[in-house]
């Protein structure tokens, strides 16, 4: 079973979270082209390795939190509060 | 050499210890005319057809691992082509149509066994649903049936169709044209085919990059030399992300584990598919007795092709739900697959920001039905640089123009598909 480490609540068991997706999609600036929407909305690094993401600890203090894990390993490489930067 | 009940004959008398091998092991040769990266089902379809539709056979499939190694041999083995909306529809019923010849086409036994596929509806909002997906299906020419409870407790009578079940069945949408076939055999076959007709076939050949030219690919860098290829079509399932960013480009998808499990095999039980939108899950016995199961994907990314307990958990609780009298079956084996989730839960075959590169990915869960047809498709798409009329609507830019094929209606989470 993955743990995930809540920063606010400590190790947790990974069914206590919600998935967020990729933490580094920015949303463009209002009147940016087609082109960076497309790749806001639809594109993504999707690494084999390292991945910042967010996920939601639903069954928890429900925050969001920013995780980087390794995505091969599943080998989880740090935590941070969702509004603190990178994790 | 052809398969007969002659050639059988003649090897038996031998004891079956003179079958030559179904295919070659060539080393690589520098140039190809089409290279294709990806050595399962789709790949070796796609091959196989360029050689027997189009008369292209300066071709190679390179495979990191071993032929059939990756999602081919680890899906649930579900067939069927019972899709909402019209491209999925199209193409997915041509899929079932060349299943129907296809094991008299490759002279290969892929044991396709129409048996049907169910889906339950457990509340009168599914059967609407179903009702609308299944008049949607026969206005495309596809067989449909839509059946209430007393048809689907005498069809499946081990399924809990009682009023207290934990999900109540209310009936179901069916499609008996659906179905199983083997799928090691799938990739078998067409791998056979491809290599009769001059394809190569290349194990354990990894690709670790390219040379780029401007907008073409010159050259492919293998851990078995650099290839040159005139077309280069990418069909790696799972990995297609990572293959894209070693060619300089992103694509609509995110890679996520899916898994599936088997029991212990048990005599025959369940001659039909049975699956459950509501409750996200499904079964079927294979042909050794084995019921085999499957769910959820785990939720988030992941490149890990192994398994995991949540929904290991979930799929049996599932099971034992719809059909409590497999509560003492034990479990024998568990796996995980990668898949390509796309944003609209829809596959991509077609063109790339790449003049010479192709690509063939973003299969979701439904990879495997598709085999025949994709193969089919990108084959003609390799060969005239155009795509085929059955995968025109599933082009790499529809994202960004708003022409998106969101079967589910989930909008841009691959992981709600």
């Amino acid at each position: 079973m993955m743990l995930l480490t809540c920063p606010h609540c400590g190790p947790r068991d990974v069914t206590e979270f919600t998935y967020g997706g990729d933490a580094n999609a920015r949303q463009p600036a209002d009147g940016a082209s087609l082109e960076e929407w497309n790749a806001y909305v639809f594109l993504r690094d999707n690494p084999r390795g390292p991945h910042d993401e967010l996920w939601q600890h639903t069954a928890g203090c429900r925050r969001w939190i920013r995780v980087q894990r390794n995505t091969l390993t599943h080998a989880v490489l740090g935590s941070a509060p969702a509004s603190g930067g990178r994790a | 050499m052809k398969y007969s009940i002659f050639s059988l004959a003649r090897n038996a008398l031998t004891y079956h210890e003179n079958w030559t091998q179904a295919w070659r092991s060539p080393p690589p040769r520098r140039e190809y005319d089409v290279v294709i990266i990806g050595g399962g089902g789709h790949g070796l379809a796609a091959a196989y057809y360029l050689a027997r539709n189009h008369g292209i056979t300066n071709v190679a499939v390179l495979e990191k691992g071993y032929l059939g190694g990756g999602n081919t041999g680890r899906n649930t083995t579900i067939v069927r082509s019972n899709y909402y909306l019209e491209p999925n529809a199209h193409f997915y019923e041509h899929s079932l149509k060349l299943w129907e010849g296809l094991s008299a086409d490759l002279n290969y036994n892929v044991m396709f066994s129409q048996r049907g596929v169910l889906n339950l509806a457990h509340s009168y909002a599914d059967l609407d649903t179903y009702s609308r997906r299944g008049n949607a299906m026969r206005l495309n020419g596809i067989d449909a049936e839509l059946l209430l409870r007393d048809d689907v407790e005498r069809m499946v009578p081990l399924l809990d169709c009682s009023p207290n079940a934990r999900y109540p069945v209310m009936g179901g949408l069916l499609q008996r044209r659906g179905g199983t076939a083997r799928h090691d055999a799938v990739a078998w076959g067409y791998a056979r085919g491809a290599d009769m007709r001059g394809v190569d076939l290349i194990q354990q050949c990894e690709v670790t990059g390219f040379t780029r030219n401007g907008s073409r690919i010159d050259e492919i860098h293998t851990t078995r030399g650099t290839i040159r290829a005139k077309k280069i079509g990418l069909a790696v399932a799972g990995h297609s992300g990572h293959v894209a960013a070693m060619a300089g480009f992103r694509l609509p998808i995110e890679t996520h584990v899916l898994q599936a499990l088997v029991s212990e095999p048990v005599k025959p039980v369940l001659d039909t598919v049975v699956t459950s939108g509501a409750v996200h899950f499904y079964v079927s016995q294979s042909d050794k007795g084995e019921l085999v199961l499957g769910g959820d994907l785990d939720m988030y990314n992941s490149y890990g092709q192994r398994s995991n307990l949540p929904p290991v958990e979930h799929a049996v609780q599932s099971l034992i739900a719809l059909f409590p009298c497999f509560s003492r079956l034990r479990m024998l084996r568990t796996w995980g697959g990668v898949m390509d989730m796309s944003m609209d839960g829809s596959p991509i075959i077609g063109k790339t920001p790449i003049d010479n590169l192709y690509v063939d990915c973003g299969w979701c869960y439904g990879g495997f039905k598709a085999t025949p047809a994709s193969g089919w498709c990108f084959a003609h798409t390799l060969a005239t640089g155009e795509p085929h009329a059955l995968n025109a609507a599933f082009t790499l830019d529809r994202y960004g123009l708003g022409r998106t094929i969101d079967e589910k209606g989930g909008g841009p989470y691959p992981w709600v598909h």
